[in-house]
């Protein structure tokens, strides 16, 4: 049967007919949708996890169960992962376990641009690169086997031109995979250094052998076309270059590492000159070199930012194209929706001129103008444990300034360990915990405090307010973000006191089915003219909502995109701002 | 038959992944090779977005090349802008729908939404189509199928019969819905019926 897949939908779906059964996983684009299809089938326990470590962790318990697992994430995910992923390529296997990351070239999301198949080469365990959706899917299944067969966890490296293109993919069925029975074995699962050093030994061996399958298997192969020149490729970057180049020859590397040497050795002697096509780092490269081989790669193919059939177009002739000039347009970056939660928390701190210790999520987003009230954003918990580094730096006095806002994914993805240090070591920094009852940013995900599985069953919900008690917090203040006045009073507050405080805002997503519904029954807001005093008020712009524009030197309310929040009702010194009731007639 | 490749952009919210989900769809019923490829996340949030769609007897590169593209289908006159570069100098074609989204720079008062959109596109476009979709979505009795008046205006440029198009429609839209899309879809084709 042939469908359209994007290359996650893909993974997910070959994952399934390999017989996974366990499947564990953070969110995080370009990866999330991974976890959501496995979710859908009946027969894959499929769990969100708080955060890359654990899903890494509970995926890896269960390979080591005998169940075929496979845990997944965006690239800076394995970074969280590390530990366990350093000590599992020592530990070893029982059954198939696949490791997806999904690598953001181009940073189209994320904070930096990583290329993950440095990380994989780092712990020792091989790297198949899929090129488009249906390699995505057979390499999940094959990955399996693969790991079974070599007692290795694999890493199948995805990167977001894979994970979010959809081509047509030939599925199959799910293969009948009985679960393993489970074996203690203290000499690989006991890594106290007497068992570590043989395993490492056990390592270097498994490395080798695992070169001589890269030698052979069908995942690598010779496209022969034109000898003068020869490009060895992986990837999206092979679907570039032969979009490119449709003549020259290709060795395609779909097993990147071990790089199989002697083929790319046998491949070379054949053409005239060498090439490597890869994106961000030379990691293909580097080894050819350190092979001796004579190769041209990173000189004309860049280095930083994702590749493009013109950037591979300009490698190889020098030249575009030819194409209309691009016009100079105003940009049109994301903006925080209409009636988010998350505007009110970031007005108000605009307003005590706090020094903010911002996260990563849609609350991000107020650094933009004209909400403008955040210092840093990092990465996932430096929030707290940050603004506790700058509080020892600054002193106690900054620290009647200093706040961390972090929402509540993220808070427990990595927050709570950065805010039991800050009642440990005597802090007195302001925690804000942003809880909008979902992880919005990567498309709203349940979490550890929903109360809901990623099935979709029933569960406990973490509570925040008992959370920062238990962790030592005396002083939590419970608000809702969309009172202006209480938020600001009650932040104003917190920071003050000369203890570690926390601020749990309250308030679900506009966009959760739930919320919707309830806004959707609610009148909108429209602004009377004559009542406005345009130019020199201009109060209800300080919120930086969307549905609000500024015409003919006055404030106006698009009606198609009100929520009917009123917050902007809140500022209007003139009652202007009213409900804009549907005249019956 | 040369591969073809359409753009089709717009803002974040407009329905853009759906319309390039449909076209990729009868593309493949058709009998193609399809990619489309579409960058999520922050561009959901009222960003702008854009969808690469390709299609032909066999299609290596999701992306299309600056130049090449056959048809800019744009949900958004500045939107249209945007990408211009990518149309085809010599025999590309923008169809283009009659609506602004204002840009919060723009709303906030900084910047200005331009109002020679239409002018700056014909200098570097031989066929710009400009189309009112949600006027024909009244007239099919559904606003919200304006995507759909635009994807039957693109039909007349590609090889995908008709009764393709249909049949994906049917599967592919909410049920409620399918009368609705199907009206949108002709008044759209027949637009161009000479
Ligand atoms: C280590 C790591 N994992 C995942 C991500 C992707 N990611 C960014 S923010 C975020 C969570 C956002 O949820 P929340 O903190 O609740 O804020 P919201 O978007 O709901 O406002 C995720 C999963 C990341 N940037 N880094
Ligand atoms: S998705 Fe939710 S949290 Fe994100 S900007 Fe919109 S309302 Fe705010
Ligand atoms: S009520 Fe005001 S602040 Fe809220 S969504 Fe409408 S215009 Fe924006």
């Amino acid at each position: 049967m042939k469908m359209l897949l994007s290359g996650n939908e893909a993974v997910a779906r070959g994952a399934w007919e390999g017989g996974v059964l366990v499947s564990a996983a953070y969110p995080g684009t370009p990866s999330t949708e991974i976890l959501e299809n496995l979710a859908k089938y009946e027969e894959v326990r499929a769990e969100w996890s708080p955060n890359e470590k654990v899903a890494f962790e509970v995926a890896l318990g269960a390979a080591i169960g005998g169940a075929r697992a496979t845990v997944s994430m965006k690239h800076v995910g394995l970074n969280v992962a590390a530990d366990p992923l350093m000590s599992s390529a020592y530990s070893g296997i029982n059954a198939g376990f696949l490791i997806i990351s999904a690598d953001d070239p181009g940073m189209h999301s994320s904070q930096n641009e990583q290329d993950n198949r440095i990380l994989a080469k780092f712990a020792k365990i091989p790297v198949l690169e899929p090129s488009d959706s249906q390699e995505a899917h057979d390499f999940a299944k094959i990955g399996f086997r693969i790991s079974e067969e070599f007692d290795t966890p694999v890493l199948l490296r995805l990167t977001t031109r894979i994970s979010h293109t959809k081509c047509i993919v030939e599925v199959g069925e799910r293969e009948k995979v009985e679960v393993k029975p489970y074996n203690k074995a203290v000499h690989k699962y006991i890594l106290v250094p007497a068992h570590a050093r043989k395993r490492h030994v056990a390592v270097e061996e498994r490395l080798e052998r695992l070169r001589e399958f890269a030698e052979k298997t069908d995942l690598n192969r010779i496209e022969w076309g034109n000898p003068d020149i020869g490009i060895v490729t992986s990837g999206i970057a092979y679907q570039y270059a032969k979009e490119v180049m449709p003549e020259a020859s290709f060795l395609k590397l779909g097993f990147s590492w071990p790089t199989p040497i002697d083929l790319v050795k046998k491949f070379s002697s054949q053409v005239k000159k060498l090439y490597v096509v890869e994106e961000l780092e030379p990691f293909i490269e580097d080894a050819l070199r350190a092979a001796g081989l004579e190769v041209t790669g990173k000189e004309v193919v860049p280095r930083i930012n994702e590749l493009s059939p013109r950037r591979v177009r300009v490698a190889f002739t020098g030249k575009e194209l030819p194409h209309p000039e691009p016009e100079d347009v105003v940009s049109r970056p994301p903006v925080l929706c209409p009636g988010c939660p998350h505007i009110g928390i970031y007005w108000a701190l605009r307003r005590l001129r706090a020094t903010v210790m911002g996260d990563i999520g849609c609350y991000t987003l107020g650094f933009q103008e004209p909400l403008s009230a955040m210092d840093t954003c990092l990465e996932m918990g430096f929030s707290i444990s940050g603004a506790h580094g700058l509080e020892k730096a600054q002193g106690k006095k900054f620290a009647r300034k200093l706040v961390a806002t972090i929402g509540d994914s993220t808070f427990l993805h990595s927050g709570m360990t950065g805010l039991m240090d800050i009642v440990y070591n005597k802090g007195t920094s302001t925690v804000v915990i942003l809880d909008n009852r979902t992880t919005a940013m990567t498309g709203h995900q349940d979490h550890p405090a929903t109360g809901k599985t990623a099935k979709g069953e029933p569960t406990k919900a973490i509570d925040f307010k008992e959370l920062a008690h238990a962790i030592g917090v005396e002083k939590v203040f419970e608000i809702d973000p969309h009172n202006l006045k209480m938020t600001r009073k009650v932040l104003k507050e917190a920071m003050e006191l000369d203890e570690p405080t926390v601020v749990i805002a309250k308030r679900p997503c506009v966009l959760l089915k739930e919320e919707r519904k309830r806004l959707q029954a609610k009148p909108k807001k429209k602004i009377i003219p004559e009542k406005c005093k345009g130019e020199t008020c201009r109060n209800c712009l300080t919120i930086g909502c969307s549905a609000i524009y500024w015409k003919d030197g006055k404030a106006w309310i698009n009606p198609l995109l009100c929520v009917g929040c009123d917050l902007c009702q809140q500022l209007c010194p003139f009652g202007a701002i009213v409900e804009d009731v549907k005249d019956e007639n | 038959m040369k591969t073809k490749n359409i753009i089709i952009s717009g803002v974040g919210g407009q329905g853009i992944i759906l319309a390039s989900e449909l076209l990729s769809l009868a593309a493949m019923e058709a009998g193609f090779d399809v990619k489309k490829s579409e960058v999520h996340g922050m561009s959901q949030r009222g960003g702008s977005v854009v969808s690469n769609v390709r299609f032909g007897e066999k299609v290596y590169s999701p992306l299309i090349e600056e130049g090449t593209a056959d048809v800019i289908l744009s949900f958004e006159k500045l939107e249209t802008l945007r990408w211009i570069h990518f149309l085809n100098p010599q025999s590309g074609v923008c169809i283009v729908n009659d609506l602004e989204i204002i840009p919060v720079q723009v709303s906030q008062g900084k910047g200005e939404y331009p109002g020679d959109i239409m002018e700056r596109l014909k200098k570097k476009a031989s066929r710009v189509y400009l189309i009112d979709g949600v006027k024909y979505a009244l007239q099919a009795g559904n606003p919200r199928t304006a995507n759909t008046v635009l994807l039957g205006a693109l039909s007349n440029f590609l090889p995908i019969e008709p009764e393709i198009w249909e049949e994906t429609i049917k599967k592919r839209v909410p049920p409620k819905t399918i009368e609705a899309n199907l009206k949108a879809f002709w008044l759209g084709r027949d637009l161009f019926k000479d």
